[in-house]
């Protein structure tokens, strides 16, 4: 995001001073994101009446569309960030937050829940509940099949996690195809993503796992250069690559399904995130982390503000981050041709 | 002097399949090995066992008097750095970027500290890549990304650099400068191993050459004896001659 001049931290100065203004950028694009989609939406509302508590403007910002930005923030973030991390362990530029399965795993839950007319747990949805243990077992899963024989690299990683993902796929179009009319409905709609308002404490749950994950990925920014050189590479600089592989995969998975299981999948923002920032920043993750995660963050709520205004019925965000965020994307290729990137 | 090596009876299976077995030698600072033989005769098996790359091994490899196996990785990358044959990067991480990562065995948090960016500077300086700081590493050609990843292997402040074949993509020039540049790396106290095929290259450089057949030591000695006409024959089965330079120098010269 930073607009610096020179292209690299020369100095730790530099890196801290180009570090300082990423945030800053991205931090007060975000902000300004956050005070302003909520009031855009089809009943007008202004931000010194709702901050004056007067009604609707105050239940309208704080009660319903607050709560949904804070969500599309928190996923936006969380899947940019993990994104910026499994292209870097995957030393795969086209890697995505769903590449290894856990997405479909948070489906397969889901439609399970949807399928066998499960309501809820103590007030919560079955539907989360379901998404978030099929999206933990995938990564179990995936994990244990992968560190088989105690080697856990990007290949049996990406292996087991494609593998994985093609049969829970497939089971979810078994399910699919047994559901009545209207159970098929609302997988699809469950398959196509989502932000919807939440209440305050599951709001704060989320947010009590999204943040601390993405800090801590954030301050091992150094340990993901070097993954993102390669296993070797890393291990040859005092690092372990088999702890971080588990360490990134863990964390990753744990933000996508977090955040997948209560908004279904939400494609494109983990791809191109990351990939628009690097023109930015570069591949230091020192800078690419923390920008991912407040840019991602910033571009799933103006994706989730477009889906819920442009027409008169709701847009799926899913096909609203893809319908703007790949356009601009491939404008941002063209503009950069003549670099090496991709 | 102790050595700073000691390997005994070490060797190293991938599954069923043994490439290196019994190899039993010493190495000290201060020299530069050419580590030579014909494809497949375990020379990278043996650089990576003793980069602490490959394990488990059998038998033993000691480094500084302790097994490499139970160096912890950091301090390990303190004292061993390891060049690869070539690096092929994913993401645009600039030249600078690439020599700055071999400062993380050094690291106390996220930024590099003045003596981070001293060490880098000063390894960038050595191999001559500071023209190109903060080019993109992928738009560099082979040569000059060979230096910069020397450059990164450098700034670990080692006293082991461990190359496998870092000059197989060179030109000439680049390739006489490379040796030229561990050979004073050598001279200044440091042990330098070096995978080569080049054997010219192993002669005129190297205080001593070890070649490996089929897993197994099959010479180890200062050039002239380890590189004989009979020793080449022996072990990579082409007949060849050391002809004589004017200036009393010899080359090796290959063929019928």
């Amino acid at each position: 995001m930073a607009s610096d001049p020179s292209p690299t931290g020369a100095n730790p100065a530099g890196l801290a001073r180009r570090l300082a203004l990423t945030l800053i950028v991205s931090g007060a694009l975000l902000a300004a994101v956050l005070v302003v989609a909520p009031l855009v939406g089809s009943t007008r509302i202004s931000l010194p009446a709702a901050l004056a508590g007067q009604w609707p403007d105050a239940q309208v910002f704080f009660g319903v569309r607050w709560p949904r930005t804070i969500l599309a923030a928190l996923a936006g973030g969380a899947l940019a960030i993990s994104g910026a991390l499994f292209q870097a362990l995957l030393r795969d530029a086209l890697a995505t937050p769903y590449t290894l399965g856990v997405s479909s795993g948070a489906s397969l839950g889901a439609v399970l829940a949807i399928s066998f007319r499960w309501g809820s747990v103590a007030g919560i949805p079955a539907v989360w509940i379901c998404a978030l243990i099929g999206a933990m077992l995938t990564l179990a899963l995936v994990a244990g099949v992968a560190a088989e024989g105690r080697r856990m690299s990007s290949f049996t990683l990406l292996l087991a996690g494609v593998t994985i993902n093609s049969i829970v796929m497939s089971i979810i179009m078994v399910l699919h195809n047994l559901a009545s009319v209207g159970q098929s409905f609302a997988i699809v709609h469950w398959l196509m993503g989502g932000i919807e308002p939440l209440p305050a404490p599951v709001l704060a749950m989320v947010a009590a796992v999204v943040l601390p994950v993405s800090a801590v990925l954030c301050w091992k920014a150094r340990e993901w250069n070097l993954m993102a050189v390669g296993e070797e590479w890393a291990s040859a600089r005092g690092a372990s690559p088999r702890r971080l592989m588990l360490l990134g995969y863990v964390a990753g998975s744990v933000l996508t399904a977090t955040v997948t299981s209560i908004t279904g999948p939400i494609g494109f923002v983990g791809l191109i995130v990351p990939h628009a920032l690097r023109l930015k920043t570069g591949a230091d993750h020192r800078l690419l982390m923390p920008a991912s995660f407040l840019a991602g963050a910033a571009f799933l709520v103006l994706c989730d503000t477009a889906a819920r205004t442009l027409m008169s019925v709701e847009i799926p965000v899913s096909v609203v981050t893809a319908l703007v965020g790949g356009p601009f994307f491939i404008a941002l290729l063209r503009s950069r041709r003549k670099s090496l990137w991709l | 002097m102790t050595p700073l090596y000691s390997l005994d009876s070490t060797g190293f299976s991938y599954g069923s399949s043994r490439v290196l077995s019994s190899v039993s030698l010493e190495m000290s600072l201060g020299s530069l090995v050419a580590l030579t033989g014909p494809n497949g005769a375990g020379k990278s098996t043996l650089l990576g066992i003793m980069a602490g790359l490959r394990q488990p091994y059998e038998g033993s490899c000691m480094f500084g008097g302790k097994e490499v196996s139970a160096w912890k990785r950091a301090a390990f990358a303190r004292s061993v750095s390891f060049v690869p044959q070539s690096l092929r990067l994913e993401f645009p991480f600039t030249a600078e970027q690439v020599v700055f990562m071999g400062r993380t065995p050094y690291a106390g948090g996220l930024f590099e500290s003045p003596d981070d960016i001293a060490a880098a500077r000063r390894a960038m300086e050595l191999t001559d890549v500071a023209a190109f700081t903060h080019r993109d590493f992928r738009s560099l050609s082979g040569g000059e990304r060979q230096r910069v990843v020397l450059a990164s292997a450098l700034a670990q402040q080692p006293e082991v650099l461990l190359l496998d074949e870092p000059t197989t993509f060179l030109d000439l020039e680049h390739q006489l400068s490379i040796y030229k540049l561990l050979r004073r790396l050598a001279d200044e106290g440091l042990l330098v191993v070096s995978v080569t095929h080049d054997l010219n290259l192993a002669a005129s450089f190297s205080d001593r050459v070890i070649a490996l057949k089929a897993g197994r030591v099959e010479a180890d000695a200062p050039p002239c004896d380890a590189l004989s006409p009979e020793s080449i024959r022996r072990i990579f089965a082409v007949d060849a001659e050391w002809l004589s330079r004017s200036t009393g120098k010899g080359w090796i010269a290959y063929g019928e």
